[in-house]
């Protein structure tokens, strides 16, 4: 059974206890165990169920590596699924919870897929597809959905509470990885006096080599550890952060860091999550590397772990992984697990080595402690089900027929070598070189990958390059190289001296016997999560899956949560050896970041709730959000649908401003209309380009609508262009478009027309622009006082600049409602103080504030269009018939040629009428006219559709406009509309001006 | 300045590990132009007193200052109620030059970051490396999501603005950003 040990334990304060449950258990650990290490230590060894076979699995790994420990952690707000026990610290409170099991960790009915694997071999979710079809939608899915899984997500009511944020960085050096490669890199780049960060995922500087026990300069490896983060800290130009992991690079130098700031520490006063955004100019990766199962039948019973992890148990957190323990390995590495469990006191049974002599520096230590090696032999089985009872020993070159000898133990501790931590060198496009010696790829330092000056910018040292035994040195040179890239030229103190016993060459060990039977083989687990075993390689191969980009996906082998950390050589060696070539023929999968999976809030950051979006406020967003408001969004403004009074409903308040508006006078915010100053002495000739009607002619004093289209004549934005003075024209946009148009002529100008002598000023926000419309208008501002606003003093389309009661406005004349209408602009930050005055004002004129719904259909009842309304970006100025506004005199603007195209001048497109429903009905949005036959794809034909449709409360029935073929031919016809029942409606074609259509009301 | 007038959001104020403050109205005036033409420049310098300032600087005197916000865009800013007159004495100056001089300070937002930590709340919003960001010099970057210019205004103190309309945001973005608990320690 594993257990704590009763002493020992370089990671955890035994003076600090620490509660937590594990599916409602109480349990016990130590500050400074992992999530992991606690639940070993409580006799814990089954942690959850396997993806599809329901197998029951228990930790494997004590690291990012972790294919199978992932929890759920927390509750309610904070429960968060497929958490790595591995990798999260323990913390009193902490409640975890098995996955992927039904009823039971302990009872799982669903094991069931575990007797009958032969139909979830590989490619089986593609063999689904294939016959009977019925069978896919109603058995197949059903069945995969309830049994394929990992954790539950959290309740769709469920609010994280707590905060996470990013930063952005800048550094010269990066190097990711804290053990003593990287320890010495940022030594090494911080003393030649470049600006150096250093980060560590995990919460201790130094790596495994504490573990490991190696001696650096003449001293534990742990005392060259404290002496080195302490020389680092003391220096300014170095940064060093724990909890920290790179977790991508990207080009040009940009690093995603993920700092767990206070996964540790939930509910304390601080961002759980940080995502650093680092620049850096050169980047070394000291990410180590990673040591490989072997495969052997029964390789994924608990109690099986990777070698290193059960020295690291031990070491770290005075943990047995069980009393009595086998070690298999295929390279002296892993002795030193046998002589840590030794030490520690525990039953090492014997040491499985599957090469034909084992005689080095570590084995020579192992046997004189009395350890049993059992050369050339292998693992035939691992007998258990929830845990490890023993295993059988046969001879290593056989098919597993004859059971050697049997051993009981309860752990069984393996190692088919060590892989270096590539990822990061990969993400970018780093190569990587087949390594002979130890079957293992490594970066290969004359492809890396490129930044913009041609030259690598990132550089792997230590064991992540493949340097395994070389780490200090290789790590030295590595951070010289990278110093003199960005120009740092201190000289460093030497590098610092290792010694470690000599290690015999390792054996590459894909399969445990060499020739294993298929019953063995289907019991070989290459990827622990997603259940991929060696068989299943195999029959991918068969089944002419050659690259192993198709056997990765057809397998689902390394696509798992853990993208194949453990599995990804053991795959590719049994693929190539199915496939007859050598391994680098077959070549590796890609790797991408993020190198271990990072929290959507992290990526998220800042961005949620009031500062999810920036939200646009006009200068009397205030009055309308205490004066009932119902918002619309219009970009990332918010302007007012309607203003609802106590028990209105929102069509009744529209009504009521609608009505009032003709009748009375009513007021809008139109503060959020683009207002662009184009000046210069070529601005009539560069707005003659931008509109498609003549700007170049209007007077100062004088207003103009235009049109804007784009290149390929489609309407674009539409506006009153007023000029200024013979320089100057403020163009207005529409709300929503303002950016963009000023972002289109910046563009132009910048561009194609850079000699011209034009300049724009965003404006927009200068002013607060405010609408006063009805017949009591002109009355309104007679009474502010200040200016002569009457009709032959400020005709229709003309402004005048002036003294508005007090206030320095700018008044237009112009209508976008058909009735008596001013609009004046006063600087933004006196728009409150002139609105209350007009709300004052206007009290006993009937006046009220009125919303964009009021606007849309007071323009309606007009047959003014609306861009985004009647258009949709494939609708041109003469679909709307606003051939008027189509210069036939400039000798070009943008659009033009567009306009002039043959699907442009077809007589046949769909042009904008006024419909009327035959009942005074209102017709649905975007209602489509059907003329009852089908088409090709048996879809309705149709010949038309509404583009604009409300109800009118001046005229007291439905309005729409809409674009029919040959519309405005075709007044009187009754058109069938497709209703939201299935139902036609009965609409006839009229002339979309409704009301005053010569104009009186506005020309008054 | 009368009481008709009110910046975006008149005497917000939140106190974390730096205090983030509304700084009230600000007079701002664009000038386009091509900023290195001695007609500019000697434009600016004859009713400013300022010179003009070289890439990403800010040349001040007294309660003006003029920002270089691009090889065509200088920002000056002065007391609110000089902006006026001010924008119109320019203009005059610059009369028969290919310039454009427009009054912009209504359409934006002033906030003052006081505070040891001032980097350390703008690097997670801005980005900008700050180690080398000295007093007299200014930076339009992105603050999240909106547009903005930071510069330092003073000893532990950055000036950061941005279009009034999304003030509100600007200020619970910084009072985020400078949340007790949320230290960095990146710059400090």
């Amino acid at each position: 059974m594993s257990h704590r040990l009763p002493k020992g334990g370089r990671l955890i304060d035994r003076s600090k206890s620490q509660n937590f449950t594990f599916n409602g258990k109480s349990m016990a650990g130590f500050q400074g165990d992992t999530v992991a290490a606690s639940l070993l230590a409580n006799d814990q060894m089954l942690l959850g169920r396997s993806f599809k076979y329901h197998r029951p699995r228990g930790v494997v790994a004590a690291g990012a590596e972790e294919p199978n420990a992932l929890l759920g952690l927390g509750q309610s707000n904070r429960y968060e699924p497929n958490q790595s026990a591995t990798t999260t610290e323990l913390f009193d409170g902490l409640e975890a919870v098995s996955q992927n099991h039904w009823p039971s960790l302990e009872f799982d009915l669903l094991s069931v897929n575990n007797l009958v694997p032969q139909f979830l071999t590989a490619g089986f979710y593609y063999k689904t597809f294939l016959r009977p079809r019925a069978f896919w939608k109603h058995v197949y899915e059903p069945l995969i959905r309830r049994s394929a899984g990992l954790g539950k997500a959290p309740a769709p009511d469920a609010r994280d509470p707590d905060r996470y944020e990013q930063i952005y960085a800048f550094t010269d050096i990066l190097v990711l990885g804290g053990g003593i490669a990287g320890l010495q890199a940022a030594l090494a780049a911080g003393q030649s006096g470049a600006k150096v960060t250093l980060w560590e995922q995990t919460a201790h500087w130094g790596g495994r080599a504490p573990v490991d026990g190696a001696q650096i300069d003449g001293q534990p490896a742990q005392d060259w550890i404290n002496a080195t983060v302490a020389r680092l800290h003391a220096m300014d130009n170095v940064q060093l952060r724990t909890r920290c992991m790179g977790a991508g690079v990207h080009d040009h130098g940009y690093v995603l860091g993920y700092e767990r700031v206070a996964d540790h520490m939930p509910g304390a006063d601080t961002p759980r999550h940080r995502l650093w955004r680092m620049r850096a100019r050169q980047i070394i990766t000291a990410t180590g590397a990673i040591e490989r199962p072997l495969s052997f039948a029964g390789n994924d019973v608990p109690g099986v772990m990777l070698a290193s992890a059960l020295r690291d148990y031990i070491v770290n957190y005075a943990v047995a992984p069980g009393a009595r323990i086998v070690v298999v390995t295929n390279n002296d590495d892993a002795y030193r697990s046998a002589i840590a469990a030794h030490d520690a006191g525990l039953d090492v049974a014997a040491i499985i080595d599957p090469r034909a002599v084992a005689s080095g520096d570590l084995p020579a230590r192992a046997r004189a402690l009395g350890i049993e090696v059992l050369e050339g032999r292998a693992i035939r089985k691992v007998k258990g089900g929830k845990r490890v009872t023993g295993v059988e020993i046969c001879r290593q070159d056989s098919s597993g027929g004859a059971v050697e000898r049997s051993i009981d133990c309860d752990a069984v501790a393996m190692s088919g070598g060590w892989s270096p931590v590539v990822h990061l060198w990969s993400h970018c496009g780093g190569k990587l070189l087949w390594d002979e010696a130890g079957s293992y790829f490594r970066p290969d330092p004359a492809r890396p990958p490129l930044g913009a000056d041609g030259a690598g910018f990132v550089r792997a040292c230590g064991a992540a390059n493949g340097e395994l035994l070389d780490v200090l040195s290789d790590a030295h040179r590595c951070a010289r190289m990278a110093a003199d890239a960005v120009g740092a030229n201190g000289q460093p103190d030497a590098a610092p001296q290792a010694t470690a016993p000599a290690e015999a060459p390792m054996q590459p060990v894909w399969m445990m016997p060499a020739q294993a039977s298929y019953d063995l083989r289907m019991k070989m687990w290459l990827d622990y999560q997603n259940d991929v075993k060696v068989s299943d390689v195999q029959l991918s191969a068969r089944e002419g899956y050659q690259s192993v980009e198709h056997t990765k996906r057809y397998t689902t082998l390394g696509m798992a949560t853990d993208q194949g950390k453990l599995s990804n050589i053991n795959g590719l060696a049994i693929l190539s050896d199915a496939l007859g070539q050598p391994i680098p023929a077959t070549g590796t999968t890609t790797f991408r970041p993020p190198y271990t999976p990072i929290s959507i809030a992290a990526i998220a950051g800042e961005a949620r709730g009031a500062i999810f979006q920036p939200l646009r406020r006009s200068p009397v967003h205030d009055w309308h959000a205490d004066h009932g408001a119902e918002w619309e969004p219009v970009g990332q403004w918010r302007r007012p649908f309607a203003y609802l009074r106590t028990g209105e409903s929102r069509h009744d308040a529209v009504n009521r401003e609608v009505k009032n508006t003709r009748e009375n006078v009513g007021l809008l915010d139109a503060s959020t209309l683009g207002k662009i100053l184009v000046r210069g002495p070529d601005a009539g000739r560069f707005l003659d380009m931008l509109y498609t009607n003549m700007i170049s002619t209007l007077k100062p004093g004088k207003c103009r609508y235009g049109l804007m289209c784009n290149e390929n004549g489609f309407l674009m934005d539409d506006g009153v262009v007023a000029r200024l003075d013979g320089d100057s024209f403020l163009v207005h946009t529409t709300s929503g478009g303002a950016d963009h148009i000023h972002a289109w002529m910046e563009d132009w100008l910048q561009c194609e027309w850079w000699d011209w002598q034009v300049h724009t000023v965003n404006l927009t926000e200068q002013f607060a622009q405010f609408a006063v419309v009805g017949p009591k208008a002109r009355v309104l501002l007679d009474r502010l006082g200040g200016m002569d606003v009457s009709r032959d003093a400020l005709p229709f389309m003309e402004w005048r600049d002036g003294m508005l009661g007090g206030f320095d406005a700018r008044v237009f004349r112009i209508s976008f409602s058909g009735e008596l209408s001013f609009e004046i602009a006063v600087p933004a930050g006196q728009g409150r103080a002139f609105w209350d005055r007009l709300v004052t004002e206007g009290a006993d004129l009937g006046l009220m504030p009125y919303g964009t719904e009021a606007l849309h259909i007071l323009r309606a009842e007009k047959g003014f269009i609306m861009i985004g309304d009647e258009t949709d970006g494939t609708v041109i100025p003469q679909d709307l018939g606003l051939d008027w506004a189509i210069s036939k005199k400039k000798a070009d603007f943008l659009g033009k040629r567009g306009m002039e195209r043959e699907a442009m001048v077809n007589p046949d497109r769909w042009k904008l009428v006024g419909v009327e429903t035959l009942d005074g009905s209102v017709l649905p949005h975007a209602a489509l006219a059907v003329t009852g036959g089908k088409n090709a794809n048996g879809q309705a034909q149709t010949e038309g559709r509404v583009t604009s449709t409300y109800y009118s409360a001046n005229l007291g029935r439905g309005i729409a406009m809409a674009l029919v073929r040959n519309g405005p031919d075709r007044m009187g016809d009754v058109l069938s509309f497709a209703g939201d029942d299935g139902k036609d409606i009965k609409a006839r074609i009229i002339d979309p001006v409704l009301i005053d259509k010569e104009g009186a009301k506005q020309n008054v | 300045m009368s009481d008709r007038e009110t910046s975006a959001l008149p005497g917000a104020h939140f106190a974390g590990f730096v205090t983030v403050s509304e700084a009230g109205l600000r007079g701002m005036i664009t000038l386009r132009g091509d900023l290195s033409s001695d007609a500019i420049a000697g434009a600016l310098a004859d009713v400013t007193g300022l010179d003009m300032p070289a890439q990403r600087c800010v040349n001040s005197a007294g309660d003006m200052a003029a920002a270089w916000m691009s090889p065509d865009e200088l920002l000056l800013m002065l007391p609110y109620d000089q902006a006026g007159a001010m924008a119109q004495k320019l203009a005059q100056a610059l009369a028969g030059e290919f310039a454009t001089v427009a009054n912009v300070s209504d359409a934006r937002a002033v906030f003052t970051l006081q505070g040891a930590g001032v980097f350390d709340a703008l690097a997670k919003i801005c980005p900008v490396d700050f180690s080398e960001f000295d007093q007299g010099e200014i930076r339009r970057t992105r603050a999240a999501q909106v547009a903005a210019a930071v510069w330092m205004s003073g000893a532990d103190q950055v000036t950061v603005v941005c279009f009034r309309s999304v003030a509100q945001y600007m200020f619970d973005l910084l009072s985020a950003a400078a949340a007790p608990g949320s230290e960095p320690a990146l710059y400090t």
